[in-house]
């Protein structure tokens, strides 16, 4: 194996997480689904600053950790207001901006 | 200075096909359960898996990080909403948009396999600097991704420092619950009581019939049947409410009826 | 080509006489009510200078030589873009004073003779401002020295025309003609407007200097075609055929206007577009050709229609058209035929504003009736009007010495002189002409009273009377005077050209073959009119006779070969604007809304399904890029 089999698992992740968002109706487990996503991302930067031999990918993944805390604040936050007045955490539940 | 790696030790190939595929696992894992907490934790394994993995790609930093803020916080706010939301929804797999399983699956294997043979053949022969000059230069991993952060990206960390706190300030506006009315006082709800439909004492603790004192056990109530309320929602939920056997109905029926003949 | 000498002297004061009328008609037309008690002397008045200053302008060029008595005078340089340039300047010449004469001095007559026959009119003095707008825009006609200048006064006396064709617009059949004279009239400009473009295009300038001295080099074919278009023109502004329907409708228009404008003087200014451009037309020949059949077949359509019309104000216009005629076909002989064309246009001028004046007077006092079997033995009650009259149509039919003998007879010398086709036609012409003014004379003035119940006739006032009287001594002598006392030949020559084609007979035969003709004419008239009863109802008539009385189909014609296909066009281009343009822009509209309601459909209002899409969208880029790459 070489440093590229890191890349490969990160997509492999990565699309897991794209089902994952596409398939389940809980609110929380789509957010989970896309932290994983994120962390796929973060595993490729950090692959990627191996190979290129630099620390920039690593400051990159650090800086998206970051950013992803901060959503997930922000978005447990909603759901949370969200459940308060639906009752409910199904993500096909809020669907009145139709035709 | 060293000269470009593409030969990877045993050490490492072995962690990472073990971290590999235990994360693949907790990743399937997650999107197939059940259970929102199942979930949770499954996702708990692949965050954990993939800070293994920074550090077998000289990221020791980034890979404590990981387990501090990801698994630490950010999984716990997940566990701490999904306690707010309630367990007790339990997932359905019947899929309610026509068309959307297939099309996700197709989309998403198709995405993976683009991904995997593109980027797989086109970085398969580059060779990989390694990071053992980087690490070295100011004198530690820490001290050079620090060197960096605040010389070269110190626009994007201000940024994200002003991000968190919007953050923090967002979530506090958007959980805060207005009150419409003055907090009920005691006397409040006691003449709620008393002029409800509900009983007006104490309902029976989980254990006045008790034969048991376990919280899974139910209440048996002077008619022979349980009591609903006597065992916790989460527990009923999660389906491990214990069944009575008949000698305790029994028993309480004579207590509350008298022996029968 | 002779030069144009400095004005100055009384020449310097040329632009008065166009401006004295413009200033006038600006006074009473923008002045508005309050002009309304003095303004109608006001008009009188700057027409009346411009005559004087005329007359002063003849007796000093008398007094020049022969090669000095073209004036010119610029004001200022008016058009000068690139190459192009035309001044607003005047050319003051033989041929120019005689118009410049004509239209004042016919003119102020008219203008007085309004005062009364307008006197109970409440627009007279809007009446008498068009009227002076009118002599401007004649005046710049003939004074202008460049075709663009003309061009200016050919369009403004086709304004004056129309508005005063139209003066009574509470009447639709007055709007009606107006409109018609005027659409005509355009056909007619469009004809002017192409021959002035040619010419800048073959001769780098609409100057009359330039462009004739140029001439000679241009080729035939650029000549024939300006000559052709210039024909066009007159034939609009003359009334020829075949643009000739609109002047028997244009008698809806008070008398004044018919005796200035569609006798005396507009209707002539096609003549003179001719008889100035001569230099070309003698170059064209087949222009020139093309003039005489249109002057011959005019001349006989009018007086056949002038011998059938019961109004009497159509008849004269019948007489006009004829006239006119006979104008062209002189012009259209060449140098042998100039002179004469503008001998008669002079003579003409004067007797037949006198005869318009005199069905003028008529109907003013039969209460505005035109039917002339309505009439009848008016000579009782109206003896000026009557005698005048009597005199217009001794000239008009050529009776010796009166006027239109000797330019009448000219013309068919003419005639003779170039073709015995041309001259027999114009010789039964007249005595055609005989036939029907002996008809309206008789019919009117003559016969029985055939007057209705509330009919009075009554002698018109003397500010209606006078100008008859001037005009019937002007009939009678301005011929004579013309030949013996000034010689209107040698006046106009270095203008126009004349030349001495000698007779396959001597003069006096073909003079006294004409007075028999016409006095043949007179006598069939008289019979069939004064001697027998004049029914008061039409009869029927054979188709010849109706076929005149409605103007030998003229107007058809036009219906069918213009009208009816532009209003069918028109309508087909209104179907394709609703179903084909409309129908494109709502087409456009109604698709975009059809569309927009099938895209809606896409938003579920699912989360899951946006984000679907979104993953498909990444596939898709993805993919983009691999390709991009492999390939």
């Amino acid at each position: 194996m070489n440093p590229s089999s890191y890349i490969v698992l990160s997509a492999i992740l990565f699309s897991i997480g794209a089902i994952g968002v596409l398939v389940r109706r809980n609110a929380i487990i789509v957010f989970m689904s896309v932290e994983l996503m994120l962390n796929a991302a973060n595993l490729a930067f950090v692959a990627f600053a191996r190979m290129n031999g630099n620390l920039d990918g690593q400051v990159v993944a650090f800086f998206v950790m970051v950013v992803a805390a901060a959503e997930v604040v922000v978005g447990l936050a909603i759901i949370v207001t969200i459940f308060r007045t639906r009752r409910s955490a199904s993500i096909d539940e809020p669907n009145l901006l139709k035709y | 200075m060293s000269e470009a790696v593409t030969d990877v030790n045993t050490g490492e190939v072995v962690v990472f096909w073990v971290c590999a595929v235990l994360a693949v696992a907790g990743a399937l894992g997650m999107v197939l359960s059940r259970k929102a907490v199942h979930s949770a934790l499954w996702v708990a394994l692949t965050m954990i898996n993939l800070a293994v993995l920074y550090l077998a790609n000289s990221a020791p930093f980034l890979g404590m990080v990981q387990v501090v803020v990801y698994t630490g916080a950010v999984m716990m706010l997940f566990l701490f909403v999904l306690m707010v939301v309630g367990v007790d929804a339990s997932a359905s797999f019947i899929e309610t948009i026509k068309g959307q399983r297939l099309a996700a699956t197709l989309l998403s294997v198709g995405l993976a396999i683009l991904l995997i043979w593109g980027l797989g053949s086109a970085l398969s022969g580059v060779p990989a600097q390694g990071l053992d000059a980087a690490n070295t230069a100011d004198g530690g991993n820490v001290q050079g991704i620090a060197h960096l952060i605040f010389t070269k990206y110190l626009l994007v960390f201000e940024l994200t420092s002003g991000l968190l706190i919007t953050a923090a300030m967002g979530a506090m506006v958007l959980a805060h619950r207005d009150r419409w009315k003055p907090a009920p006082s005691q006397r409040d709800l006691a003449v709620a009581r008393v002029l409800g439909d509900g009983p007006v004492g104490n309902l029976p603790n989980p254990g006045v019939y008790a034969r048991h004192n376990a919280v899974d056990t139910p209440a048996i109530l002077p008619d022979g049947s349980t009591s609903d309320v006597s065992v916790p929602a989460p527990v009923r939920a999660r389906g491990d409410e214990r069944p009575l056997d008949r000698v305790d109905i029994e028993q309480v029926h004579q207590i509350t009826e008298g022996p029968t003949e | 080509m002779t030069e144009l000498m400095p004005a100055e002297g009384v020449f310097s004061l040329i632009w008065l006489l166009i401006a004295l009328p413009l200033a006038g008609a600006t006074v009473l037309l923008v002045g508005g009510r309050r002009t309304n008690a003095w303004g109608p002397y006001l008009a009188i008045l700057t027409v009346a200078t411009s005559a004087v200053l005329g007359i002063a302008m003849l007796v000093s060029m008398m007094g020049h030589s022969a090669e000095e008595r073209s004036i010119g005078q610029t004001l200022y340089s008016w058009v000068f873009v690139g190459g192009f340039q035309a001044d607003m300047a005047f050319q003051l010449d033989q041929l120019s004073i005689v118009f410049v004469l004509l239209i004042t001095i016919v003119g102020t007559l008219i203008h007085v003779y309004s005062l009364g026959y307008m006197a109970h009119d409440a627009n007279k003095r809007k009446f008498f401002g068009y009227l002076n707008l009118f002599v401007a825009a004649m005046l710049l006609l003939v004074l202008a020295n460049n075709y663009l200048l003309m061009y200016v006064g050919w369009e403004g006396v086709g304004l004056a025309s129309y508005l005063l064709i139209g003066f009574w617009l509470h009447k639709p059949s007055a709007a009606a003609a107006a409109k018609k004279a005027f659409v005509i009239n355009r056909i007619g400009d469009v004809g002017l407007g192409l021959a002035i473009m040619l010419m800048f295009a073959t001769f780098g300038s609409v100057t009359f200097g330039p462009v004739f001295g140029a001439a000679g080099e241009a080729s035939e074919g650029t000549l024939t075609a300006i000559g052709l278009l210039l024909l066009l023109a007159a034939c609009g502004k003359s009334a020829q055929f075949p643009l000739q329907a609109w002047l028997l409708d244009a008698m809806e228009g008070p008398t004044p206007v018919s005796a200035l404008i569609h006798a005396a003087t507009m209707v002539t200014a096609g003549v003179y577009l001719i008889v100035r451009s001569n230099v070309i037309f003698t170059a064209a020949e087949w222009a020139a050709v093309a003039v005489i059949i249109i002057g011959l077949i005019t001349m006989w359509m009018g007086a056949v229609i002038g011998s059938a019309k019961d109004d009497v104000k159509k008849a004269l216009a019948g007489s006009t058209m004829s006239q006119i005629g006979y104008m062209v076909t002189a012009a259209g002989l060449g140098p042998i035929g100039y002179v004469f064309a503008i001998f008669h246009l002079l003579t003409h001028g004067v007797f037949k504003a006198g005869l318009f004046l005199g069905a003028g007077s008529v109907m003013h006092g039969m209460n505005d009736n035109v039917n002339m079997r309505r009439f009848g033995a008016l000579r009782t009650v109206m003896a000026i009007t009557a005698g005048t009259f009597i005199v217009c149509y001794l000239t008009i039919i050529g009776i010796p010495p009166l006027s239109a003998f000797f330019s009448k007879d000219d013309i068919i010398h003419a005639s003779f002189e170039r073709s015995p086709v041309i001259g027999i036609l114009a010789m039964l012409a007249a005595g055609l002409t005989g036939f029907y003014m002996t008809r309206l004379v008789a019919m009117t003035f003559f016969g029985k009273a055939r007057w209705e119940d509330d009919a009075h006739p009554h002698e018109s006032p003397k500010v209606m009377t006078i100008p008859l009287v001037i005009l019937a001594i002007g009939a009678a002598f301005l011929g004579m005077s013309l030949v013996y006392w000034g010689n209107i030949e040698t006046w106009l020559e270095p203008v126009t050209g004349l030349q001495e084609v000698p007779l396959p007979l001597p003069s006096w035969v073909y003079e006294t073959v004409t007075l028999a003709l016409v006095l043949i004419g007179a006598a069939i008239a008289w019979t069939m009119y004064a001697r027998r009863e004049v029914p008061v109802e039409a009869p029927h008539g054979s188709w010849l006779t109706r076929a005149a009385r409605n103007e030998l189909y003229g107007n058809e014609v036009n219906d069918a070969l213009v009208v009816r296909p532009v209003y069918h066009s028109s309508r087909w281009l209104v179907w394709f604007d609703n179903k084909g343009v409309d129908g494109i822009v709502n087409g456009s509209a109604a698709f975009v809304g059809g569309l927009s309601g099938r895209l809606r459909r896409y938003q579920t209002g699912f989360a899951r399904s946006y984000a679907l899409s979104m993953v498909g969208g990444a596939v898709l880029v993805v993919l983009a890029l691999f390709l991009v790459r492999v390939s």
